[in-house]
């Protein structure tokens, strides 16, 4: 199919991008990478009047180092962030987006607005307790990842707000992992782990565990976390078994909720052992 | 001239001459065809799986902007033509109406409704919306025991009836064996498994396409077909559209794999639009309607008893097949089980076979051909089967086939079919060496025995297949409505080059270059010099088109005798020149040549200069080198190997990893061992992605859920394994070139070696079947049943 027709806009500021959509109105649509975007539009799930190019929006690209934080812009592609050795679980966790065409075209940003519940970057931001910074007609607001997903594709982003920067900290001394289950390569995550740890001492100082396909938005795992709080690595198996407590995972034709709980436990176990190890 | 050929092109791993246009895309495909004062046509679909429609209402579309048409199956009903079934397998098969646009009641979702013609796409898909269509739902019909329940929703209540044909096979009956009957009594291992074939959608890369161009009253049809010649002629026999007034033109066309093995629709409205309007008219499908229209393919349950002695021997197989057709039959729906109902027996020399297929209706849409056609179906049954022997017997599967396979050719099986050639135990001797089959038990003994979390399992699937469809009386047997013949013709230009014009339809397959290298061995003209034209009813007014292996196992036939026709009015030329008598020329080295004085020869290249002047020929000789020549064949011929496939099997997850897979086919002799390579490559993908990745499926309203690639899950290259494909060659002695066919191979070899692997892995756990696609939950349940089962086995 062929989307229904729209106007399109290519801002080359963030404040440009904000006055267009601000004058749009509620029907705009943000674009970035467009790989979630378009095939929405193109089976006319969605129509928007109005699309907002973000590509030509110089200061949204590349990543930089604010002391202890790496700043990420918005349209850094998954290919650029799998390149990127400074965050090694967003770079493993981009690695495994979808194909090369999509890594290359795809954002960070567009990933983390668009919130699928079985996206990647989602729960790997989750886990590094990331800040996003978001630019609207009223400024710029910094929300942490916690607080940003709301539910199925919903996030705390205004109609008119702009996702400009994913500020991460730079965790050092900390071990991270991405481990995801699918059907295919290219397919969407069925259940996803993003774990992040810090040993001391030959215990578990902190533990950061965060879970893609087990709701409506990514989860924290925090009676995992809470369990390793300064436990020692032979208690992963057990507190790894607490992994699917309070989530609600979804049942459709890919996996039933009772697997993926099971997933999320074994995932959550491998994923700890290896960070851990 | 002496030109001479150095090396046999035959067997010459030739690069394609194709490809440089393909790949790049600077090529002709449907959609980029454009004629002059050309409209788009967008079609209008059922969102039911089953409803009567009471009322369509256009007149919205037809105000809105660039519109030029638009109308609903009611306003066509008369003029649109019906769409043909050419196999009625029995003489009492439901033949259910299927208007190209619904006329009253919808049995699929997506299922052609309405229609708009606009002078752009954008238009017409805009205006879609603005068709008013009132439904009145009736009940949706999905499973197919449910369908053939007493007091089911009937899909066609005209019939009366969900069940469109019962066939039957029962070698005692046909004098091709004994009673099955006989061996159930005296059975001492009797094995029996249900198998269910998952439907499955074929993901040609080019979405089905056509345009028809009806100016100066004839029709000019651009179609993204596999059937350019058969679409040519069931057009006019049901529209009633004189043949010679249709020209129709397969240009590239994007792969096929069998879904393009119709008439469509889709093609059929385009015309009927066309002709309402006057002007050219194109539709080009989007990747979701392909899925929701285009035919599917496999989707039948298999109940599949063997009977066997305790020394392995097998003395008879039973089989139940339930095959769905879908909501309506295309071209060969009924036969597609039909195909595979000669294959049961594998490479085995069973004694007794029986086999009844029923076909069902069912609110979906229809299946057909896909890739291997019914012998991907009887492969998988006969090689899980067999698996399932040996671990009841405890024996190593291929000592169990080992016992069973046939040894000596010809053979004629149970099935009634003569196999032409073969040598099983060559195959599987070099599949087991590249294997490192004895390594690898060893491995996944150790495995076992430390209880890795990461099981290794080995499947085996030794298969053979028919291919080259087909002898024309053996399809008149069957009841199928054409014959099975291929054609070519052979036109030899001033300066000595050549155009062949094929019967054959290619989609991808290669038959530019794999018939520029027979034509090159058989007239010594260089494979450079060879154009081959195809997929055009004008230049090429007759053919039966490509599928089922046939290209070359007929139409290469044909090729061949037409060159040797050529070479024989070339020889009494080639003689005049050289002063001789014809009877002193031998052909050897690509030229005529003088026996016992090779040096004193003349080249095709010579002879047709020599007509194209004519100023010195001998007399009574006419003037040209052309031929044509028909080839139907008397046996089909088939091609067989042993594949073999090591998977790891996490335990804990149920996700499949496929570790090692070697091919070891036996296609006969090898034009081309790229071409053969490809075709294995892309087959073993193909079959890989049954057993692990693809199913097509319904909600319980008949949704078709996985309406996208996004849901409907192919293998990419990160998903398969690296291949290891090898051959033995043992020509076929049904055809002069002693060819067989590998275009369904792979496909029908690699699902049951995986799946095979895969309860091989876990059959320690208690397994002894997984349901396909083998997705890790469904690993992990089965291993968490078969735990369970044991448990109480123990308890």
């Amino acid at each position: 199919m062929i989307p229904a027709a729209f106007d399109y806009q290519r801002p080359a500021t963030v404040a440009d991008a904000v006055a267009a959509l601000a004058s749009a109105g509620e029907d705009a649509k943000v674009l970035a990478g467009g790989h979630s975007l378009l095939p929405v539009l193109r089976l006319r799930l969605a129509a928007p009047s109005v699309l907002v190019d973000l590509a030509g929006v110089a200061e949204l690209r590349g990543v930089r180092e604010d002391g202890d934080t790496l700043v990420i812009g918005a349209m850094t592609t998954h290919a650029e962030l799998a390149a990127e050795s400074r965050v090694p679980l967003l770079a493993q966790a981009a690695a495994t987006i979808g194909d090369r065409q999509v890594r290359h075209r795809g954002t960070i940003g567009g990933s983390l607005a668009h919130a699928d519940p079985a996206g990647d970057l989602p729960a790997a931001v989750l886990a590094l307790d990331a800040e996003l910074v978001i630019t609207g007609p009223n400024g710029t607001r910094t929300v942490p990842a916690r607080e940003f997903f709301v539910d199925y594709f919903t996030t705390t982003l205004a109609p008119d707000e702009v996702l400009v920067e994913v500020r991460v900290p730079k965790l050092a001394g900390w071990q991270t992992t991405y481990s995801k289950v699918n059907r295919t390569a290219q397919a969407w995550a069925t259940v996803a782990v993003a774990v992040a740890v810090q040993r001391q001492n030959g215990s578990i100082a902190g533990a950061r565990v965060a879970l893609t396909g087990m709701g409506p938005t990514p989860v924290r795992a925090t009676a995992v976390e809470q369990a390793l709080a300064g436990a020692a690595p032979d208690r992963i198996a057990e507190a790894a078994a607490l992994a699917a407590e309070g989530t609600s995972p979804p049942s459709d034709h890919t996996a039933s909720a009772d697997y993926r709980r099971h997933l999320a436990t074994v995932l959550t176990r491998r994923a700890l052992q290896a960070a851990a190890g | 001239m002496t030109a001479t050929i150095a090396t046999p092109e035959i067997g010459r791993a030739r690069l394609r001459k194709e490809d440089a246009r393909l790949l790049t895309g600077r090529t002709r495909w449907t959609e980029n065809i454009t004629v002059p004062g050309m409209l788009h046509m967008a079609i209008l679909r059922s969102p039911h799986a089953h409803a009567r429609i009471s009322r369509v209402d256009v007149s919205g579309a037809l105000a809105a902007p660039n519109v030029v048409t638009a109308f609903s199956g009611a306003d066509v009903a008369d003029s649109q033509g019906v769409m043909a079934c050419a196999w009625p397998v029995t003489e009492d098969t439901v033949l259910p109406t299927y208007p190209p646009l619904a006329v009253s009641e919808v049995r699929h979702v997506g299922e052609p409704v309405a229609v708009v013609v606009a002078r752009d796409r954008a238009s017409a898909i805009d205006a879609l919306e603005l068709i008013d269509v009132d439904y009145e739902p009736l009940p949706a019909v999905l499973d197919m025991e449910a369908a053939l329940a007493e007091g089911a929703p009937l899909v066609h209540a005209e019939a009366g009836t969900n069940k469109c044909y019962t066939w039957v096979f029962d070698s005692a009956d046909a004098g091709t064996g004994g009673s099955v009957a006989e061996a159930a009594e005296q059975a001492e291992i009797t094995v029996s498994r249900r198998f269910v074939q998952q439907r499955l959608i074929p993901a040609f890369m080019e979405p089905r396409s056509v345009l028809v161009d009806p100016t100066g009253g004839e029709w000019t049809i651009w179609s993204a077909t596999q059937i350019p010649h058969i679409m040519r002629f069931l057009l006019s026999a049901t529209t009633g559209t004189p043949e010679h007034k249709i020209r129709v033109i397969a240009p590239d066309v994007g792969g096929g794999f069998g879904g393009k093995l119709a008439i469509t629709p889709e093609e059929w409205i385009t015309f009927t639009a066309a002709n309402r309007v006057g002007r050219p008219v194109k539709y080009i499908e989007s990747r979701s309607e392909t899925m929701v229209s285009g035919h599917h393919g496999r989707d039948m349950i298999q109940d599949v008893t063997l009977y066997a002695r305790r020394d392995g021997t097998v003395t008879g197989i039973d089989v139940k097949l339930l095959a769905n057709m879908g909501a309506y039959l295309g071209i060969v729906t009924p036969g597609v089980p039909i195909l595979g109902a000669f294959m049961y027996n594998g490479i085995y020399k069973f004694p007794a076979y029986r086999l009844e297929c029923t076909g069902v209706f069912t609110t979906t849409t229809k299946t057909d051909a896909y890739r291997g056609a019914g012998r991907p179906e009887a492969t998988y049954a006969i090689e899980r089967i067999m698996d399932e022997l040996a671990a009841e017997l405890d024996l190593d599967p291929l000592e169990v086939r080992r016992r069973n396979w046939i040894d000596q050719f010809p053979y004629t099986t149970v099935a009634g079919l003569e196999y032409d050639s073969g040598d099983y135990a060559a195959a599987t001797d070099k599949a087991m060496q590249l294997f490192g089959y004895e390594q690898l038990r060893a491995e996944q003994a150790a495995r076992r025995e430390a209880g890795d979390p990461v099981q290794l399992g080995i499947g085996v699937s030794t298969y053979t297949e028919m291919c080259g469809l087909a002898p024309s009386r053996i399809l008149g047997a069957l009841r199928y409505g054409a014959g099975g013949w291929e054609t070519a013709s052979v036109r030899i230009l001033p300066s000595g080059k050549a155009e062949v014009v094929t019967g054959t339809s290619p989609h991808g397959q290669g038959h530019v270059t794999a018939w520029s290298q027979i034509v090159a061995d058989q007239l010594g003209v260089p494979f450079e010099d060879v154009t081959v034209l195809h997929g055009d009813t004008r230049t090429s007014h007759k053919g039966l088109d490509t599928y089922g292996s046939r290209s070359l196992t007929v139409g290469g036939i044909a090729l061949t005798m037409a060159c040797q026709k050529v070479r024989e009015k070339a020889r009494p030329i080639a003689a005049h020149l050289l002063e001789c008598s014809p009877d002193d020329l031998e052909f050897s080295d690509g030229a005529f040549r003088v026996k016992g004085t090779p040096s004193a020869a003349k080249t095709i290249a010579d002879c047709a200069l020599a007509v194209f002047t004519s100023h010195d020929l001998p007399d009574g000789v006419e003037p040209q080198l052309d031929a044509d020549a028909t080839f139907d064949p008397q046996n089909f011929s088939f091609p067989h190997g042993t594949h073999l496939c090591a998977v790891e099997v996490d335990t804990e997850t149920g996700a499949v990893k496929i570790r090692k897979y070697v091919a070891v086919d036996d296609v006969g002799r090898v034009i081309n061992p790229l071409i053969v390579e490809g075709q294995v490559h892309g087959g073993v993908a193909q079959g890989i992605a049954q057993a692990l990745f693809e199913e097509a499926v319904y909600d319980a309203d008949g949704n078709l859920v996985t309406g996208s690639l996004a849901d409907y899950t192919i293998p990419s290259a990160a998903d398969l394994p690296e291949l290891v494909t090898d051959r033995t060659e043992t020509p076929s002695t049904t055809n002069p070139l002693g060819v067989k066919g590998v275009g369904e191979a792979g496909t029908i070899a690699a699902t049951p070696a995986v799946v095979n692997a895969i309860v091989d892995a876990l059959r320690p756990y208690g397994v002894n079947d997984i349901q396909m696609p083998c997705t890790p939950e469904r690993v992990w349940r089965a291993l968490q049943a078969g735990k369970q089962a044991s448990k109480e086995v123990q308890a």
